[in-house]
């Protein structure tokens, strides 16, 4: 199944390159400095979390990748379209999950006669088989979140952006939640850039987390993250990095105290 | 999918399935006992108590006039002797067919018109304000002009109807493209949905619930518009509909039928928005999860 989702590599060396990025944005008082000269380079099939406290621009630096704004300065590339899933789940109400994901297929131009067959193929690898005719509000809130990620999948992006797809869900589901992000992104060989402001969310999944610091936002410090698979949120490696990031984290929101 | 290292151990699929099983909301059918108690004694009751109202009235002779108020016997006998002359169902084609065609034509011009006023900020500064000041108008004003310009025909009486309906009918699209999440629009976008494409896939799927709320008044105006073209330009060779029934009623000075015409003007009305529109939006919110089952 893998390798219908899964290309072969190609000759680009990275899967989004940011290259002294800024935004800023009109204010009645002028303009404000959102993003601060942002690099950074997500390498193909490679899992990067961007971490911050609130005013970061997290959100901002996504849409700025996913295209849907566009930098003030600086220069973004991708590796083609990539796909974005939102913290609210984001599928079509007027949509069965089975359609939210074939219209996604549709969108691509995939002919009609193939489209049924990949969308029980993608929900079947987001262990959704048999919910292709369930209404979105039939699902549960991990439900949701898992179709919507079956659905960005459906893009064949070879980037995925994540804007705290699991910010809303309970501790448990999360959990799960983690477990299936990992499990699909080691199959599937895509790249992630998950944007979260929880830590030890950032750790449990990522290969490199980056610390972005609040108004503007600017990288404050980067860690890789060498913890072998398979990993647990409460698994000691993850706590003891996580602490050692929080602290970090404290000393950048407790200089906006001092100024 | 088995040879990869990460992939989860059986603890964390049925904590999954389990979840997923948890939270899932299971809907099931009303039963018809339920629908009976709940939906339709109510009604039948408030109608057996207007009857007995109505003819106790005229029992305690309290108002004992019947060219005022008719017994609903005799309202009774005037729609047995339409029924049996084979004319009821006459009077009611005509105006229910000149109704819904109207409606049709109010729906092939509202649309694209609403579309144009919600997309096009031209055309929303231009002609928004009126479109929606054009709802509080009483269409019953659009008669005497209409009768000037074309004459005693159905052509009037389809102008009427059209000035009534059209604006509800883009109002309401106006509205439910407003009321579209900004959410779906960016999500539409990432999947590549922009432009012709975003409006067909996107926007107007859904804006459906104000669209069919807008339809659902649109047909309210155009039956309104209708009664009052047919009751005041009545003419023998337009064909007796229900307004003219109800005129000439009035001319005769039959009150029991002016009743008769009254009630099948509130009636017609009243089955047409339960057997089409009713219908239509409760399939369109229910199918989003927006209707909560009583």
């Amino acid at each position: 199944m893998a390798t219908t989702l899964a290309k072969a590599a190609r000759s680009v060396e990275y899967a989004a390159r940011l290259e002294h990025v800024s935004k800023s944005f009109a204010t009645p008082d002028g303009s404000q400095l959102v993003l601060d000269d942002i690099g950074i380079d997500v390498a193909p099939g490679e899992f990067v979390t961007l971490l911050g406290a609130s005013g970061c621009g997290k959100s901002t630096l996504l849409n700025l990748v996913a295209g849907l704004d566009k930098p003030t300065t600086g220069t973004i590339h991708t590796d083609g379209r990539p796909a974005l899933m939102f913290q609210e789940h984001a599928l079509f109400p007027w949509l069965t999950a089975g359609k939210n994901i074939e219209l996604a297929l549709r969108l691509r131009g995939i002919p009609r006669a193939e489209r049924r067959g990949k969308a029980e193929e993608l929900l079947e690898l987001v262990r959704l088989k048999g919910a292709y005719g369930k209404r979105v509000h039939e699902l549960s809130g991990g439900m949701r979140q898992r179709v919507a990620l079956a659905r960005a999948l459906a893009q064949e992006s070879r980037l995925l952006l994540m804007d705290e797809p699991f910010a809303a869900l309970d501790a448990i589901t999360r959990d799960v939640l983690h477990d299936e992000l990992t499990r699909i992104w080691s199959e599937t060989g895509l790249s992630v850039l998950f944007v979260t402001h929880n830590v030890r969310e950032a750790v449990r999944l990522a290969q490199r987390v980056v610390l972005l610091s609040s108004r503007p936002g600017r990288i404050a410090r980067e860690w890789e993250v060498g913890i072998p698979h398979p990993r647990r949120i409460e698994d000691a490696p993850v706590a003891e990095l996580s602490l050692e990031i929080t602290e970090v984290l404290r000393g950048e929101i407790r200089r906006h105290g001092q100024q | 999918m088995a040879s990869s290292e990460t992939t989860t151990g059986p603890t964390t699929d049925s904590v999954g399935a389990g979840l997923d099983a948890l939270e899932t909301t299971q809907s099931r059918r009303t039963p018809f006992r339920k629908t009976l108690v709940d939906k339709i004694i109510p009604p039948v009751a408030a109608i057996v108590v207007v009857l007995a109202v109505w003819q106790g009235l005229i029992t305690l002779k309290i108002v004992d006039d019947p060219t005022k108020l008719p017994t609903p016997g005799a309202v009774w006998g005037a729609f047995r002797d339409d029924w049996l002359q084979g004319k009821l169902l006459g009077y009611i084609w005509t105006s229910v067919s000149r109704g819904l065609l109207g409606f049709c034509l109010a729906l092939v011009i509202g649309t694209p018109l609403g579309l144009l006023v919600a997309r096009v900020r031209f055309v929303r500064a231009a002609i928004g304000p009126v479109l929606s000041g054009l709802q509080s108008l009483p269409s019953v004003a659009w008669v005497p002009p209409a009768v000037i310009w074309l004459g005693l025909n159905n052509s009037m009486m389809y102008t009427v109807i059209l000035l009534g309906a059209v604006p509800s009918i883009a109002n309401g699209l106006v509205s439910g493209v407003d009321q579209v999440s900004p959410l779906f629009l960016r999500a539409g976008r990432t999947l590549g949905a922009t432009g012709v494409r975003g409006t067909w896939h996107i926007t107007l799927p859904a804006a459906l619930p104000g669209y069919v709320a807008g339809m659902k008044q649109g047909w309210a105006f155009s039956w309104r518009s209708l009664m009052a073209a047919e009751i005041i330009a009545s003419f023998p060779d337009l064909g007796t509909g229900l307004g003219q029934l109800l005129e000439n009623a009035r001319t005769a000075s039959d009150m029991a039928m002016v009743f008769e015409a009254i009630l099948l003007i509130l009636f017609v009305g009243i089955a047409i928005d339960l057997l089409i529109f009713s219908p239509l939006e409760r399939w369109v919110l229910r199918s989003r999860g927006l209707l909560v089952r009583g």
